[in-house]
């Protein structure tokens, strides 16, 4: 690699973190409370569990349950209702004004065995609603998060130049070296081409993961154009099922339990919610591995007759978008991965930071620089960055 | 890089040959706990990140007496 070559990458390198660093700081230090959402709750008392019973206790029908939440706010509609992913002993029910979707949700805890109302948990406040926001979409909504989408692309552009920056700047140093005796600037470019190199995978998987989980909504709108469009044809132009039209929901339930048998409810999308259709009240199940706990089969079924219309396999790209979930949350490898995603957070912090350091110092090596390959041991600047350019390696950038 | 005076075939694995196996156990780590449900899986899937992490802090931490270069 020549010096022009280096200069060019360089650059590339330089621009693409200095625009994400600040982004992606945010994004790891609100992800770091993100990666304990569960234990932090449990802290809080904000997680609602429903009461211990014997696993044999009977339980009420999912259409009481509707019945039970929507009389709490009978000016809302129904959007969704799912159990907690490890308690089936209760429902949550989500309503909203309209099935269209909204920020403005009220969500009602009711126990699948009594209907008796758990808890009206707030998700929509508090420190982790804040970060949670603040993580996802600046609070800006879609284009938020296409938004922070596009800050992840620049931090994958960071760290791809940032590798092959990688070589010149340690051509003649050991793997692991960090150069403390020097001054504080050969430290910290020592640490940032180290923690860089290191989590460089991880960090790349999780960026990219994010960046993915970005286009979330858009996937979905898609999935809806390209798949749906056909099966919902026979009901072209009718409106959304009104309330009063709708069969039982258990009824509806058990017929898409007993298609897809072996499988475990995930969620309920309702009539005209983004997750179905407006004639359908669609069941997206999952299985019962570990892997495919992790991917979706919808079953819609129609809303008036409670017979199953279709259950299209899930598109190559949403299950591309599941499978990318987990990796980029760190939650599905037990406690010890919890705490490894968090501190693999905290050296990507360290790396932003030090480039934002190195970037604020380059001046300081402009001198030292001039010397090339016969650099002394004292100062081994990269070999190839001649001339006057300010710092061939600013920022190896990075999030979580 | 041409002035360097090793073979470039050996210079590449001294400089790279450790961040590829990083590298490698990251992914290890990645993939095997998505096909985990406690058990094996999990452990290697938490010594496959967990030796990164030991890495960057044993590097990261240790006051070294050496100069840290050759």
């Amino acid at each position: 690699m020549d010096s022009r070559k280096i200069k060019t990458w360089a650059w590339v390198h330089k621009w693409s973190s200095l625009v994400c660093t600040v982004f992606m700081l945010l994004l790891c230090i609100t992800g770091l409370p993100l990666i304990f959402h569960h234990e932090i709750g449990h802290l809080l008392g904000t997680e609602v569990e429903a009461p211990k019973m014997p696993a044999n206790t009977p339980r009420v029908s999912l259409d009481r349950v509707l019945e039970v939440a929507r009389a709490q706010h009978p000016d809302r509609v129904v959007q969704f209702v799912s159990h907690p992913e490890d308690d089936d002993g209760l429902w949550f029910v989500t309503l909203t004004p309209t099935p269209a979707p909204t920020d403005d949700f009220k969500s009602v805890a009711v126990d699948a065995r009594t209907g008796v109302i758990l808890a009206q948990p707030k998700f929509d406040e508090g420190f982790m609603y804040v970060m949670f926001k603040l993580h996802v979409d600046l609070f800006a909504g879609l284009p938020g998060k296409l938004f922070l989408g596009f800050m992840g692309f620049l931090l994958l552009v960071a760290i791809v130049s940032g590798v092959v920056l990688y070589s010149p700047f340690m051509r003649k140093l050991d793997f692991g070296t960090v150069r403390r005796e020097k001054r504080p600037r050969l430290k910290w470019l020592d640490l940032h081409n180290l923690l860089g190199v290191v989590t460089l995978v991880w960090l790349f998987v999780v960026g990219a993961t994010g960046m993915i989980n970005t286009w979330a909504d858009l996937v979905i709108k898609y999935w809806q154009y390209d798949q749906l469009t056909t099966l919902l044809a026979p009901y072209k132009n009718e409106p959304v099922v009104a309330v009063g039209e709708r069969g039982s929901v258990q009824r509806s339930y058990d017929a898409a339990m007993q298609h897809a048998p072996g499988n475990r409810l995930s969620f309920i999308a309702f009539p005209g919610t983004a997750f179905s259709s407006p004639h359908h009240t669609t069941f997206f199940l999952r299985g019962k591995e570990p892997f495919t706990s992790k991917l979706l089969q919808p079953v819609l079924v129609d809303a008036k007759t409670t017979e199953i219309t279709a259950a299209p396999k899930l598109p190559w790209y949403l299950t591309a978008l599941l499978v990318s979930q987990p990796l980029h949350f760190g939650d599905y490898g037990g406690m010890p991965m919890q705490i490894l995603w968090a501190l693999l957070d905290i050296a990507t912090i360290i790396v932003l930071g030090s480039g934002l350091y190195l970037w604020l110092k380059r001046g300081n090596t402009v001198p030292a620089r001039a010397a090339t390959t016969a650099a002394p041991a004292t100062e081994r600047a990269p070999p190839s960055a001649s001339g006057p350019q300010p710092d061939p390696a600013p920022a190896m950038k990075v999030q979580a | 890089m041409t002035t360097h005076h090793k073979a470039p075939h050996q210079s590449f694995w001294r400089m790279w040959g450790w961040p590829i196996v990083l590298g490698v156990l990251t992914t290890i780590g990645l993939i095997t706990a998505l096909f985990s449900d406690g058990g094996v899986g999990d452990m290697v899937a938490w010594v496959g990140l967990g030796i990164p992490v030991l890495v960057c802090a044993w590097y990261g931490w240790r006051r070294s007496p050496r100069t840290g270069s050759r």
